[in-house]
């Protein structure tokens, strides 16, 4: 009796994971009619993605530095979601991070140790991007302003803001000394720069090349990503201990706890005694931190200075929804998840190189993958209830709370 | 007396490009008003308007024909408001989450045709102003002062405006305007009087998505008489917070509207004048104005009573 049960939760744990991968392959399917009507072969469009993200060591190594701000912003998504709110805002989250962590390296603590420089520029990021949550979600909670739409205003306000910042106040000396006034802003302390995986290797004493050892295949590429140079950087662990921090957050602390209540009943955590705006306002306040640190690591990370605000952020807040829909809202789900998008959206790249086919179309795919993964969730979910009405013992219902991905939202 | 003269010009100025730059917030904002009555957010309409304003543009481009490209937008409206419909509809899926995925298709789907099939920016001779002329040698639009403000517009701006009255005539006065209310208020109540919910939503899904895809046509056939990647440039989305402002009602749409295209075309004129604004903190103002039209606090209980609920029949 037991080992039945055992085998119908694993049967429902499987139809779950393996439908958003249908998703997934349907929005590809429709872009291979998009591609096959441009006269260009779908067949090896997506060879030439799939070998450009992973196929190579340079492939390999972009598509991580890609999931590093996709599995941050997807963090925050993520945690806005199981608190029932919805942030649209991680774009202008990104950006305000970015410049206040510059802002901070530039002008303050650009001489500073390295530990402490760089843990005060991710928490300026962390701070702004929070802030810049907070507000929609104060809104949400006090004047019942929908935050879809006051946070995709506040993107825009943040690209404004950005704009003007730098082509003012923190416009690069030797621009304007050049007379070139391209907005951007002065290099960041070499302090703050985040140590790059080839970096780490030396310290440890690795310096052998894959070639050296005659690591092939895979396994060496693997290896190359890891020991030689590379724009790789250490955010991805980073971001792989946030991720284990924001399951812990969720599912092993009280905070969590109320924040997944409100997320799948309002009215019921009211009447428990949660404190529902309080929490909204939080769950929002997170979801813009963790949109701030991805801005600040690509910051302190890759770029070393900031620049146009919407190449900054470079449209992550709406890749990193897609990688957290993806990820079923799961913190470790999102980390594969990001890599995968990364992936994508590095073959996006490496597609339109090699056979001239706009990168935008990667856009269009994720809209889809968007409308698809959705679209199932409905069917995923009745499954669950329907699970429920068939046997409610306890652990059940437990796996049936971890199913519903979506929290259903109670207003607009 | 110089001086009185040109501030007089100026008005009049702003009064013409306010009332012909709330053409597509008309437009999308009135559609966006049939589908959330129904109980539907969709917030794929800047998506949709991309498309409809590509696809405006290159039949025009084509065949220099303006209403075969008014027809060409409306019909890939219709089409992207089908799939909004069969996903927030008949899947039942989270509408916020749809919009943004149909807003992403449709950016990237517009930005692709874009770069296969144009490559650059080109212009088009779009719609032209009307202008009202009598005979050989006298318009109506060169009446001293009031002229070009009533008759100096395009076919597609005076449709803007005539649809208002329709839209309110449509919602309040006809069976299915009634049925469109019922739904969106009451959806449980609708279905035990036998109409079909989900055939109300399907029909002003799309009928606010055809209207979405014509404000995009208005744009780069009327207004701007290009096209660009992302040219739409958050209208669809203000249209969508618009629909809130205004009340779920065609004439508080019509403020709305109104002030936010007078908002744009001040900025223009500031840029005109040379007044010391910075460009980036007046591009700003229409969204933080839209933020705090959200907040204002009298309009929320007019809201549809099942707006963003997904309906299925026995769990209501």
């Amino acid at each position: 009796m037991r080992k039945i049960r055992w085998n119908r939760r694993f049967f429902d744990r499987l139809v779950d994971i393996l439908v958003p991968i249908l998703a997934v392959l349907a929005a590809f399917l429709v872009g291979a009619v998009i591609l096959w009507l441009q006269d260009v072969s779908p067949i090896e469009a997506y060879r030439a993605m799939l070998v450009g993200a992973f196929g190579t060591k340079n492939g390999l190594s972009d598509t991580l530095v890609k999931a590093i701000p996709l599995m941050l912003v997807g963090l925050g998504i993520a945690i806005a979601f199981r608190g029932g709110v919805i942030n649209i805002g991680a774009e202008g989250q990104i950006i305000v991070g970015a410049l206040l962590t510059t802002f901070v390296g530039v002008e303050l603590v650009g001489d500073f140790p390295p530990v402490l420089a760089i843990l005060i520029g991710l928490l300026a990021g962390a701070f702004m991007g929070g802030l810049w949550g907070a507000v929609p979600g104060y809104l949400k909670a006090k004047l019942g302003v929908n935050e879809i739409l006051s946070t995709i205003m506040m993107n825009q306000i943040a690209i404004q803001i950005g704009y003007y910042l730098l082509r003012r106040p923190m416009l690069d000396p030797a621009e304007l000394a050049a007379g070139t006034n391209i907005p951007q802003s002065a290099r960041l302390g070499r302090a703050l720069d985040l140590p790059r995986f080839t970096d780490v290797a030396q310290w440890l004493g690795v310096t052998r090349s894959a070639a050296d050892l005659e690591l092939d295949g895979y396994l060496g590429q693997l290896y190359g990503v890891l020991v030689e140079p590379s724009r790789l950087h250490t955010g991805l662990i980073f971001a792989i201990i946030m991720a284990i921090l924001v399951y812990v957050l969720l599912w092993r602390t009280t905070l969590g706890y109320r924040i997944r209540a409100v997320g799948l009943s309002r009215s019921a955590s009211e009447y428990a005694g949660i404190k529902v705006g309080r929490t909204m306002v939080l769950s929002m306040t997170l979801s813009g931190m963790f949109a701030g640190l991805a801005g600040a690591i690509e910051i302190l990370g890759l770029h070393h200075r900031m620049f146009e605000p919407v190449a900054v952020s470079a449209g992550f807040g709406f890749s990193g929804i897609v990688a957290a829909l993806f990820g079923k809202l799961h913190p470790l789900g999102i980390i594969p998840s990001s890599i995968l998008f990364g992936g994508l959206l590095v073959g996006g790249d490496k597609m339109q190189r090699a056979m001239q086919i706009p990168q935008v179309m990667i856009t269009a795919v994720l809209g889809l993958v968007v409308l698809f993964v959705v679209s199932t969730e409905y069917l995923v979910q009745r499954r669950a209830t329907r699970r429920v009405s068939i046997d409610t013992s306890a652990t059940e219902k437990e796996a049936v709370e971890d199913a519903i991905a979506i929290p259903t939202q109670e207003t607009g | 007396m110089n001086q009185d003269l040109t501030v007089v010009a100026i008005l009049l100025g702003i009064i013409h490009q306010g009332i012909r730059l709330a053409t597509p917030y008309l437009y999308a904002a009135i559609g966006e008003m049939f589908s959330q009555r129904s109980g539907v957010l969709n917030l794929g309409v800047e998506g949709i308007m991309l498309m409809g304003a590509f696809f405006g543009f290159y039949s025009v481009f084509q065949t220099g024909n303006v209403w075969l490209g008014v027809a060409a937008a409306a019909f890939v409206g219709l089409l992207m408001g089908l799939l909004m419909s069969v996903v927030s509809v008949t899947f039942k899926a989270q509408q916020g989450i749809s919009g943004i995925g149909l807003y992403m298709f449709g950016l990237g789907a517009s930005s692709l045709l874009f770069k296969t099939m144009l490559g650059s920016i080109q212009p088009v001779r779009g719609f032209q102003a009307l202008r009202g002329c009598v005979g050989e040698n006298f318009c109506m639009a060169d009446i001293p002062v009031i002229g070009d403000i009533f008759f100096g517009y395009t076919a597609l701006v005076y449709g803007a405006y005539l649809l208002v009255p329709i839209a309110w005539w449509v919602l309040n006065r006809s069976t299915w305007g009634l049925k469109i209310r019922a739904v969106g208020q009451n959806p449980e109540a609708a279905d035990s009087l036998g109409v079909s919910v989900d055939a109300v939503r399907y029909a002003s899904v799309m009928l606010g998505s055809m209207l979405a895809g014509i404000a995009g046509a208005s744009l780069s056939i009327g207004l701007l008489n290009v096209f660009q990647e992302e040219m739409t440039n958050g209208i669809g989305f203000i249209a969508v917070a618009l629909v809130y402002f205004g009340s779920w009602k065609p004439a508080g749409v019509l403020v709305g509207a109104l002030l936010f295209s007078g908002v744009n075309a001040l900025q223009l004129w500031a840029q005109v004048l040379r007044l010391n604004i910075p460009s980036d903190v007046a591009v700003m103002l229409p969204y933080l104005l839209t933020i705090i039209a959200l907040a204002l606090p009298f309009r929320r209980a007019m809201q549809p009573a099942a707006l963003t609920k997904p309906f299925a029949r026995g769990e209501g």
